[in-house]
């Protein structure tokens, strides 16, 4: 049951990276590839971590993941501000 | 189990681009960071080859010699641009003499 | 099947490694060019993690990626327009030297003798060592001579970086002003990050006896947020010519050598009582890992560029 929810969990985590990617290739200035970027691939991630978090043995490991995600989640949020502050202030598309 | 051989010669072929990264540009940032991509691979290989043999852990002594080759490379590499930041600012470019009258 | 998995898994890793690689060097725009390699970086991380070599893939992701992308950075925006990267004729003489080297390299990996292995002699003395991580045994017991020069290597970069200052910025506030806006994003990431990070880096350290982990990532992490912490602008970076700075850089090298001539008083010149030895090490490893942390910080951050700081 748990393995069934990992697969589950991981591919629809890899479908959001997906989009996340294609995203980034197509969109067309930095403002909106960096909504891409940052929204669809922190959902990705949670996805795998909660498709990995089936597969743990402890709930220390799940607390972990846990924190692992908001660590990520955070730094995702505080660069693509300073990325996109910057090229508000350059102007450039 | 993962067989380390690939990573061995991943880290032949890391070196051979570093290497022409090393050859090729001038502007001496780039060269400095084609010389941290040969040192990585040079450091993959040789712990791809600590991990072959019937014993399947890593070898811990050429754990420890990558390790120390890492913090050397940071040193290295942090004197090396402290020089370059330094020499831009005297002479106005980032290239050495002798290659900036290569311009075609 | 998992065994095909795994090898698909490794092949990719490989192919991902060596393209992220060759990218790096090869893309035209420069800041392109470091992004590229703090990715490759990362990948070959997780190439360690493969290999077992957990302490190697930390200190790759924290040094390797980390601290050397920020230093490409840092060097990127203080240099003048980058110039062309030369294409066409000029690219063949540097073709043929690196085809050349990579297929001897990989013919020697090929051809390298059944290795015998230093892991058995390792775990045939760890008993004596003081402590469970075989890596950390080799680092501060076996071949601490090794780490002893390799810290007083960081103290070495660190005053030959600060040498390159200019005369009249000397004696300032080292790297570049930080302009974090008050009160934004930065400014307030500045303040929430660092005590997760100390706690993370004292983990390390502390973890570095019996699981991956060791002073060197330890002090990598404290550098880390040592830097967040002046970036954010919650404080300010000490000026150069603070006694306490420095006394903090020496430290370690100071406690590592002084015990290595305790050891010599007894005999063997950084030689450790396995009775001892658990305690000394950790004493070395304790010190060593805050001399670590801001030789490293101060050496990433650049030596006094800005006259005004001069109090």
């Amino acid at each position: 049951m748990a393995d069934v929810v990992t697969y589950f969990m991981t591919a629809l985590g890899l479908g959001f990276y997906l989009a996340g990617t294609v995203a980034v290739i197509r969109f067309p200035d930095t403002y909106s590839r960096l909504h891409a970027l940052t929204k669809a691939d922190n959902v990705g991630l949670g996805f795998l971590i909660v498709g990995i978090a089936f597969q743990a043995d402890s709930w220390m490991v799940v607390a972990r993941l846990a924190l692992v995600w908001g660590l990520a989640l955070m730094a995702a949020g505080i660069t693509a501000q300073l990325i996109a502050r910057t090229a508000l202030q350059r102007q450039s598309p | 189990m993962t067989d380390p051989t690939f990573y061995g010669l991943c880290g032949a072929v890391v070196v051979g681009t570093g290497i022409y990264g090393f050859v090729l540009h001038t502007h001496i940032l780039r060269r400095l960071l084609s010389f941290n991509v040969i040192g990585s691979g040079i450091f993959l290989m040789l712990g791809a080859a600590g991990s072959l043999g019937p014993d399947t852990a890593a070898d811990p002594v050429a754990q420890a010699l990558i390790i120390t080759g890492i913090v050397v490379a940071l040193s290295a590499t942090a004197l090396g641009l402290a020089l370059l930041v330094a020499y831009a600012r005297a002479s106005g470019s980032p290239r050495l003499p002798e290659d900036a009258n290569d311009d075609p | 099947m998992m065994a095909l998995a795994e090898t698909g898994f490794d092949l990719v890793l490989c192919a991902m490694i060596a393209t992220t690689a060759l990218l790096a060097i090869g893309v035209r725009d420069q800041f392109g060019a470091v992004v590229l390699f703090v990715v490759y970086s990362v990948f070959l991380g997780l190439g360690w993690l493969r290999l077992g070599a957990l302490d190697i893939a930390l200190a790759e992701v924290a040094l390797g990626a980390g601290l050397t992308g920020l230093l490409l950075f840092g060097a990127h925006a203080r240099l003048p327009a980058s110039v062309p990267v030369p294409s066409g004729r000029a690219v063949w003489p540097a073709a043929c030297a690196a085809g050349g080297s990579g297929l001897a390299l990989g013919w020697a990996f090929l051809t390298l003798p059944e290795p015998v292995g230093l892991q058995e002699a390792v775990a045939a003395n760890l008993g004596t060592s003081g402590v469970e991580n075989p890596v950390t045994a080799v680092l501060l017991n076996f071949r601490s001579w090794d780490t002893l020069i390799e810290s007083i290597v960081l103290l070495a970069a660190l005053i030959g970086v600060w040498s390159v200052a200019r005369d009249d910025a000397w004696g300032g506030q080292p790297g570049l002003r930080q302009h974090a806006r008050h009160g934004g994003v930065l400014a307030n990431f500045g303040r929430l990050l660092p005590p997760i990070g100390f706690m993370i880096g004292v983990y390390l350290f502390w973890a570095g006896s019996s699981k991956p982990g060791g002073a060197f990532q330890a002090g990598t992490v404290l550098a880390a947020v040592a830097l967040v912490v002046f970036m954010g602008g919650a404080m300010r970076p000490p000026l150069v010519t603070a006694r306490w700075l420095r006394l903090v850089c020496v430290a370690g090298p100071a406690v590592f050598l002084a015990v290595g001539l305790t050891g010599a008083a007894s005999g063997v010149f950084l030689g450790l009582r396995p009775d001892l030895a658990k305690p000394l090490i950790l004493a070395i490893e304790a010190v060593l890992t805050f001399s670590i942390a801001a030789s490293l910080a101060l050496s990433v951050i650049g030596p006094p560029e800005d006259p005004e700081d001069h109090v």
